[in-house]
């Protein structure tokens, strides 16, 4: 049980956390055909746009209301509009999907009301869908901004009827920014597995995946399908993965009853059978054969790398709801969350297994790892890994010095079974080898047994 | 006054593209009206910074929420040879309390939390949108802070929202001119003391000049800002004469300079062949102008001759592989033509080029040495620059970051020649290894393979 701090410090040193609206604009890049745009001024926008060009390789759709500095004095609003109409006559998205940001909350934009009025001034565009999230760069963080989009998304293009879409039996599945296209490709084939069409939202494995597409597109493409939104209400089930998750299943529940089960853990054996068990319980269906194999892999797996982990100090500087994936199982593999730090609250924060719990940045991370064995934590915590001589595993956002971000997962069977290779062998290559002087004698030994005193 | 200094920027009257401007259009500066919904490019935050994080051993504090530098920091490909600190990412990291009170406080004590742990010889303090809306008066908390600290605290007034990257850098410059340059005197100083302005070492292409000027004795007493100290920056108006890398992205600082201190500028680049050797050339001159030996003008020539021939023999081994190999060359911020020669000499066809930031100078240029039908690209979208690939039958595309994709995603060829390549091109190093790069990448097996269709899909289409 830990002790949530906040950092103390005035000036925040070598950030670990991300602003809302880019955490917003990344969860609205997971719907099919839709354009992010912040509401702001043009720059915040530019360093989003290069950030996940970065971390996953590819082009990224992205778009401004190019505030400019007396665009904020006079209201922004108008700039939405113009905004809007350009971007339908230059990419025809099916959604445009809007975070405000530090500039036009400061001026407290009425961005709601403008949006009713603009829409009954342009009936022409009705067929465009827009969702509007106030995300302030001044509060929260990545995670609460993509927590926030979803269930603005849920709010606004969730309909009563079902959706029809690909089989019958369907459900819905919610899914955290802490989770990477692999995962969401792991989780749709499970349920596949079990005969049930999944929805997956919002769905960046369709969209960022790093595949070549036949044609270039301007804006995103794969991702969930409006229709598969508006028809949320009739699926069998719903499961949130991952606390900030459960604004969205919701403001789902609320609207059309569907009843949901949250999964604040994808990752480690027993959460993947609690997963898998949900959806045998769903189903009606026995857990099929290669998740039997899959399991005893892991099993295996976990017995053969415990050794490296045990008695291990490690850190870990993560969003929470993957703190509190990464720091649980560490602690399940037998090894210490020594330093544990995150950038946003969270109900599970207190529960993580660890003394305390600080929301800071990665020069407390720092600080707090120069007895550690690993540092687990995105791109940024290079440097301190360099100063400390201590090895990185790169894990949530950024990843931009490292390839294949899109393709590691955390989530299943499988996805436990590689972190857990992967980790153990960055704390054997890091095992220091005995020598002659490994096991001194503590210096204050009486002298009486050495030689010299015996001669005496 | 911001506002002044904007103006002041945006009348430069040692920017070319302003010589030929009305005083109303100058007023309007050289910042288009962004079209909200059109595509976003840095911010004049962003460009500030670009420009002023190279100098190494200074702490970069950025006011503002997170968005400005948690969103951006450690991203920026410059090199370091000494200090570390500049990689360093400092915010006041704004919260509510601070829009609704004001930040003023929160950032004096961040000035003082890094004073205190880092020491640092100076801590630049950034403006961003926010605190700029709520009023925060940056320059008199840095003010109050150097007072109280006794350590040089650096406003950079460059908010965000008053223009794009290209005005933030200029804005840069104007804080260097105001709270910097010169306020130290160095040791000694000698006739071979030189300033570069406008380079940023990005993968430490300095270095790769830098030996050049070295084997001649000529000091660079500052770069401004690639792997540049703080005092050295302090210390710049010492040197005897300054070069003004072409970008114009500081133009102010060289021109200024001249006015103040009496130091000579002119404007060139280290990007190509022709363009090095003229750069040496130029510099010498000056440095001669200014009480260096005359004999240090042969010199210059000996090493120019000895260089040159080095260089287009080490590119002419590349010759029988690359001859006739169709180039694409999108560059948005350098000058193209000074790449289209080696790149010729090398035996390849520049089929088109870009000429978005390009004077009427330099287009005339480009006509000269690749003839009259070659494709001049003003801007493009993605969309536009894929089917100009496909159009222009090109083998490889050498472009910046943003458009790598059009390339890539077309199985075509691609080499980074932008801002945050991981390979440096400059002087006569840089263009061998630019050739170097082409034939690596033209001629990497992997094209063929990943070029087939699977076997299926062949089938199906017979
Ligand atoms: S536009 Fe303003 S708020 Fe946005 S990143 Fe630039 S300085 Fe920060």
């Amino acid at each position: 049980m830990a002790l949530v701090l906040r950092s103390q410090k005035s000036c925040t040193v070598n950030p670990l956390k991300m602003s809302q609206p880019i955490g917003g604009a990344l969860a609205f890049l997971g719907i099919d055909r839709c354009m992010p745009m912040l509401h702001g001024s043009q720059g915040c926008t530019a360093f989003g746009l290069v950030l996940f060009q970065r971390h996953f390789n590819e082009g990224i759709p992205m778009q401004t209301t190019a505030m400019s500095e007396v665009a904020t004095v006079m209201g922004g609003l108008d700039n939405i509009g113009s905004a809007i109409l350009n971007i339908q006559q230059r990419t025809q998205p099916a959604l445009i999907g809007i975070c405000s940001t530090g500039v036009t909350e400061t001026k407290g934009d009425d961005v709601d009301g403008y949006l009713k009025n603009f829409r009954a001034q342009h009936p022409e565009l009705d067929s465009l869908a827009l969702v509007y999230v106030s995300t302030p760069d001044f509060r929260g963080a990545f995670q609460d901004g993509w927590s926030s989009a979803c269930a603005s998304m849920v709010g606004t293009l969730v309909q009563g009827d079902a959706w029809t879409g690909a089989g019958s039996r369907r459900i819905n599945v919610l899914a955290g920014s802490h989770l990477t296209p692999a995962d969401l490709d792991e989780i749709r084939d499970m349920c596949a597995a079990f005969g049930l069409g999944a929805t997956v939202f919002p769905d960046i494995s369709g969209s960022l995946d790093g595949h070549v597409p036949e044609e270039f597109t301007p804006n995103s493409l794969g991702g969930t399908p409006l229709e598969a939104i508006a028809g949320m209400g009739g699926a069998e089930l719903t499961i949130a993965l991952g606390e900030q998750m459960r604004p969205a299943a919701d403001a789902l529940a609320r609207k059309t009853g569907q009843a949901y089960v949250l999964f604040d853990r994808v990752l480690g054996l027993e959460a993947t059978d609690q997963l898998l068990d949900c959806l045998s319980r769903v189903s009606g269906r026995p857990v099929p054969a290669k998740y039997r194999r899959q399991r005893s892999q892991l099993v295996d797996a976990m017995l053969d790398a415990h050794f490296f982990f045990g008695g291990k100090k490690i850190a870990v500087g993560a969003e929470p709801d993957l703190l509190w994936e990464l720091g649980n199982w560490v602690h399940e593999m037998g090894a210490v969350l020594q330093t544990a730090i995150t950038t946003t609250d969270s109900p599970l924060l207190s529960r993580i297994p660890c003394a305390e719990v600080l929301l800071g940045d990665l020069e407390d991370l720092e600080s707090g790892s120069a007895n550690c064995d690993l540092l687990l934590t995105h791109s940024h915590g290079r440097q301190a890994s360099g100063r400390l001589g201590i090895p990185l595993h790169r894990i949530g956002i950024p990843i931009f010095d490292r390839l294949g971000a899109a393709h590691r997962g955390i989530l299943g069977y499988r996805g436990a079974m590689g972190l857990t290779f992967d980790i153990a062998n960055l704390l054997a290559g890091s095992e220091t080898e005995n020598t002659p002087a490994s096991w001194p004698l503590p210096a204050e030994s009486p002298d009486a047994c050495a030689p010299a005193a015996l001669a005496e | 006054m911001l506002s002044n200094k904007i103006q002041d920027v945006f009348s430069e009257p040692g920017c070319s593209k302003n010589q030929g401007k009305s005083e109303k259009e100058r007023k309007k500066g050289c910042t288009r009206a962004l079209q909200p919904g059109g595509a976003a490019g840095g911010c004049a935050f962003d460009g500030a910074k670009i420009a002023l994080q190279p100098i190494t051993d200074v702490a970069h504090l950025v006011h503002g929420p997170i968005a400005c530098e948690g969103n951006s920091w450690d991203n920026r490909g410059s090199r370091s040879s000494g200090s570390q600190l500049w990689r360093t990412g400092f915010t006041t990291d704004i919260t509510e309390l601070d829009v609704v009170y004001g930040g003023e406080k929160h950032l004096f004590r961040s000035i003082r939390e890094i004073l205190e742990k880092y020491d640092p010889p100076a801590v630049f303090v950034y403006q961003t949108c926010v605190p700029a809306m709520v009023g925060d008066d940056i320059e008199a908390v840095c003010k109050a802070a150097s007072q109280k600290f006794g350590k040089p605290v650096i406003p950079v007034n460059s908010p965000g929202f008053v223009g794009a990257k290209n005005l933030g850098n200029k804005l840069a410059g104007e804080a260097l001119l105001d709270y910097v340059i010169g306020t130290e005197e160095p040791e000694h100083s000698t006739p071979y003391d030189i300033n570069i302005i406008g380079e940023y070492n990005l993968s430490g292409e300095l270095w790769q000049v830098k030996p050049l000027l070295d084997h001649l004795g000529i000091r660079i007493t500052c770069c401004i800002s690639g792997d540049a100290r703080y005092h050295d920056v302090a210390q710049s108006h010492r040197a005897r004469a300054a070069m003004m890398v072409c970008s114009k992205s500081m133009i102010n600082i060289a021109r200024k300079m001249e006015e103040r201190y009496s130091i000579p500028f002119f404007e060139g680049s280290f990007y190509g062949i022709s363009d090095t050797s003229e750069s040496l050339r130029q510099i010498s001159r000056l440095l001669v102008g200014r009480g260096a030996a005359a004999e240090l003008l042969e010199r210059t020539e000996a090493l120019i001759a000895r260089e040159e021939a080095r260089v287009w023999e080490r590119i002419g081994e590349y010759t029988p592989r690359l001859r006739g190999k169709r180039v694409l060359l999108f560059t948005g911020g350098v000058k193209s033509w000074s790449v289209v020669s080696a790149l010729q000499e090398a035996g390849m066809i520049v089929v088109g080029t870009s000429v978005k930031k390009s004077t009427s100078e330099d287009k005339e240029k480009i006509k000269e040495i690749m003839g009259q039908d070659a494709h001049m690209i003003d801007d493009m979208t993605p969309r536009e620059m894929f089917s100009l690939f496909r159009d222009a039958r090109a083998d490889i595309l050498l472009s910046g970051g943003r458009s790598q994709f059009a390339a890539l995603k077309n199985l075509m060829p691609w080499v980074d020649i932008n801002q945050e390549r991981h390979h440096a091109f400059n002087g006569y190093e840089g263009m061998v290894e630019l050739v170097r790069q082409i034939d690596l990448s033209l001629h990497n097996p992997m094209w063929q393979i990943v070029r087939k269709p699977a076997p299926w899909d062949l089938r199906e289409v017979s």
